[in-house]
């Protein structure tokens, strides 16, 4: 019966897929002051997973009926003269992908965090935020569900302004702390400002789309897309790479994304990293229709994408702290996959955006353990007779090195995911990449350079990143004291691993392997993918063995780095380096003629103009009438005679008046 | 032989008027009282003089009432001055004042 009701694909049941996180988040957050940690964990991490079973049982659903987009109205929103809009799922082939990396990627992270946050609440001393930590992620896979399942503009919007509010709790979760005890609240609005003004591009597309097609339901406006004018359509696709640029950290707006890293670590995993983050690239190939109309959109994502994986890759060579180069380096991979949708390489992109989600999430949950087997080590320091250290940044890899021989299974999940993003086969970013690689130089060759120093850069930056980590001495005693991690937290890590090495075939690049664009083929025209190309490929990994050489000349033999050495970098590089390590000063930049300009106009409207304009009409006003009170209440002088003098003198004009001017 | 009515109104306004200023004036209140009465009775002449003049009982009738009512008057208005004197040890009106705004 069951079983009969799960084959034949019983759409009723898609809601099930939103319900279970919105499930799971209430009961944690009514119940969960009752519950101990495990059980918090275990829902909001079966809420999750049984989300992806769901996701998994609609991939099966779809492949039965030919991968044919199926549309599940769940209830009406709201009804206005012609606009009607709806609470509708879109379960097609795209949606159902980025559910499944949701939901997989996010199960595995939830998980991670049960033991994460056991020792994160301790360290940082408020143990009853445990519950709060995840009713806030299933808040997100709840708003994300919401993102990717979506069938009209409008309910997108529902779920990118839900998973932005998501980011911004989680952000400033602990948000006591952080540098002068604001450093974590400041990075969390700056993460929410900064989205808002991608949020601004993203509404006034929205806003043209409605005016021009007078719905924002996908497949109308998609159909229709070819026969509304093409400056309509374009103004739309760039405003929405401005909501692209602010989701996605691309250029000009990645500011907040490094700032973010201030959340938990498997806040950044799971938003900065794997999903929240894609939510641009899914956006541009949702709307590939649209793209494919405005070739000039398409090349400024293009490029916009390129620079920004060239740029953030800069920077993320000269960053000390662990989750830092991670965070760069993640702008740096969406810059590749906005690169890639932008040239109309669909599928490329997306599969990097899969197997990103593999190894990126790895990556910083291993970074997670990394850092709290550092704070074991400062503690167990402590403990041997030592001082306990708070010059120590657990964060800072310049304190960090030999922690291969203490955290023997972190450094080789670690080592998985960095070959897999520096595109070593055949670990999973090299076919995405390469892909990413030879569709950019077929579409653009400018744009395959440019992308190609990049990769040059990762596989630089993960192998500097691996070697001052995990191998030489260690420099501080927190690293030779450094714990492995319990195995709820490996555990997820290790089936992360087997999704970084394995998830490369999805789409192997031979003919009949495509299955990745087999199956996005039913959800976005004209998906294809270009016949292998031995040169990109052995020209690829000949670069990413370049950069991880290049890192072993600088970092490999020698034992440098102690927190007061400089980085063998500084003194080759000269003020090129101390523009990477300086983040090519563009917060500097933002700061003097953006932030500085507006709070200075701010403070003239709240101190002088509100103050004195604003203030000063009703001040006036006010005063005006209590003066000319405290003159009229002087005539009441409690002199008989006076008010005698009044009567008399009133009387004698009443009368003057009635005789000589009525008459 | 009949004195023009001209002269009882001449009369009865000098006599409002040097009431009218008493009151204005004097700060004793039975001072001031006495000049309220000058002022009614300057009133009634006015009162008696058009009543004679134009032969009409009207005006005569309305003085006994004005006469009726100013010795109701002085009545009460007697007894309050008594009670402020015996609370004050003073009728001066100008120090009656203590309900000034």
């Amino acid at each position: 019966m069951l079983s009969e009701t799960l084959a034949n694909g019983n759409w009723n049941l898609a809601f099930l897929v939103l319900f279970f996180p919105l499930a799971g988040l209430l009961f944690n957050l009514i119940a969960g002051k009752w519950l101990g940690e495990k059980v918090i964990g275990a829902v909001a991490s079966l809420a999750t997973g049984l989300s992806f079973v769901m996701a998994l049982l609609m991939g099966t659903w779809l492949m039965q009926g030919g991968g044919e987009a199926v549309t599940v109205p769940l209830f009406d929103w709201f009804r206005a003269g012609s606009l009607h809009l709806g609470w509708t799922l879109r379960i097609d082939t795209l949606s159902v992908m980025m559910m499944l990396v949701v939901t997989g990627v996010g199960t595995l992270i939830h998980i991670y965090a049960i033991g994460y946050m056991h020792d994160d609440v301790r360290h940082q001393g408020d143990p009853g935020r445990f519950q709060r930590f995840f009713v806030f992620l299933n808040l997100f896979i709840f708003a994300m569900l919401i993102l990717v399942s979506a069938d009209s503009y409008l309910m997108m919007f529902v779920g990118w302004e839900g998973v932005g509010l998501c980011s911004y709790l989680l952000i400033g979760f602990w948000y006591e702390k952080g540098a002068e005890g604001t450093g974590n609240a400041k990075a969390a609005k700056k993460a929410f400002i900064v989205n808002r003004i991608g949020d601004f591009g993203l509404l006034l597309a929205l806003f043209l789309l409605f005016g021009a097609f007078g719905t924002l339901n996908f497949d109308p406006i998609f159909k229709n897309a070819a026969l509304a004018s093409p400056a309509i359509i374009l103004a739309a696709t760039l405003l929405m790479l401005l909501g692209v640029a602010g989701k996605s950290a691309q250029l000009p707006l990645f500011v907040w994304l490094p700032d973010a890293m201030a959340g938990p670590t498997p806040v950044s995993a799971l938003i900065h990293a794997a999903t929240m983050v894609t939510a641009g690239v899914y956006l541009i190939a949702r709307s590939a229709p649209l793209y494919e109309l405005a070739p000039s959109a398409q090349l400024v994502a293009t490029w916009l994408g390129a620079a920004t994986a060239l740029f953030a890759a800069t920077i993320a060579i000269a960053q000390n702290d662990i989750k830092k180069v991670l965070a760069y380096s993640t702008i740096s991979q969406l810059g590749f996959m906005v690169a890639a949708v932008g040239m109309g390489a669909m599928v490329a992109g997306l599969f990097h955006l899969v197997t990103h989600a593999f190894f990126k999430a790895l990556l910083f949950l291993a970074a997670g353990s990394v850092i709290q087997g550092m704070e074991r080590g400062l503690h167990e320091a402590a403990h041997h007779g030592g001082e306990y250290d708070e010059d120590v940044d657990p964060q800072d890899m310049r304190s960090m090195g030999g922690l291969r021989s203490r955290m023997g299974l972190t450094f080789w999940v670690y080592l998985i995911g960095a070959l897999a993003l520096a595109g070593i086969a055949p670990l999973a970013g090299f076919f995405s990449k390469d892909e990413i690689l030879l569709d950019a130089l077929h579409e653009q060759p400018g744009v395959f350079a440019v992308l190609l120093t990049a990769a040059f850069l990762t596989a630089f930056y993960m192998g500097r990143q691996v070697l001052l980590v995990f191998f030489g001495q260690p420099r501080s005693e927190a690293a030779a004291h450094a714990t492995e991690s319990p195995a709820v937290m490996t555990v997820p890590l290790v089936l992360l691993a087997a999704g970084s090495v394995l998830a490369g075939a999805l789409n192997l690049p031979v003919e009949g392997l495509h299955w990745l664009t087999g199956w996005l083929e039913h959800s976005i025209a004209g998906a294809e993918s270009l016949p292998f190309d031995w040169l990109v490929a052995v020209g690829s990994t000949l670069v990413a063995l370049s950069g991880l050489a290049a890192a072993y000349f600088f970092y490999g033999k020698r034992q440098p780095l102690g927190r007061a050495l400089a980085d063998p970098l500084s003194s080759a590089g000269c003020w090129v380096y101390s523009a990477f390590q300086h983040k090519w000063w563009v917060d500097d930049i933002y700061r003097k003629w953006l932030v500085g300009p507006l709070r200075a106009m701010s403070e003239f409207l709240a101190a002088t103009f509100d103050q004195q304009v604003i203030d000063g009409v009703p001040k006036l006003l006010g005063e005006s009438v209590k003066d000319f009170a405290i003159w009229l209440s002087g005539l009441q002088n409690g002199l008989v005679r006076s008010y005698i003098m009044a009567v008399l003198g009133g009387l004698i004009f009443i009368l003057a008046f009635l005789l000589f001017i009525m008459r | 032989m009949a004195v023009p009515v001209a002269y009882y109104l001449a009369l009865s306004a000098v006599l409002f008027v040097m009431g009218a200023l008493g009151v204005l004036v004097r700060r004793n209140a039975i001072v001031v009282f006495m000049s309220l009465e000058l002022m009614f009775n300057a009133a009634n002449l006015a009162f008696v003089a058009f009543a004679r003049y134009y032969l009409q009982l009207d005006g005569q009738i309305i003085v006994f009432f004005v006469m009726t009512v100013a010795a109701a008057e002085v009545a009460v208005g007697l007894a309050l001055m008594v009670a402020i004197f015996r609370a004050r040890h003073s009728i001066d009106v100008d120090q009656m004042s203590i309900l000034k705004g």
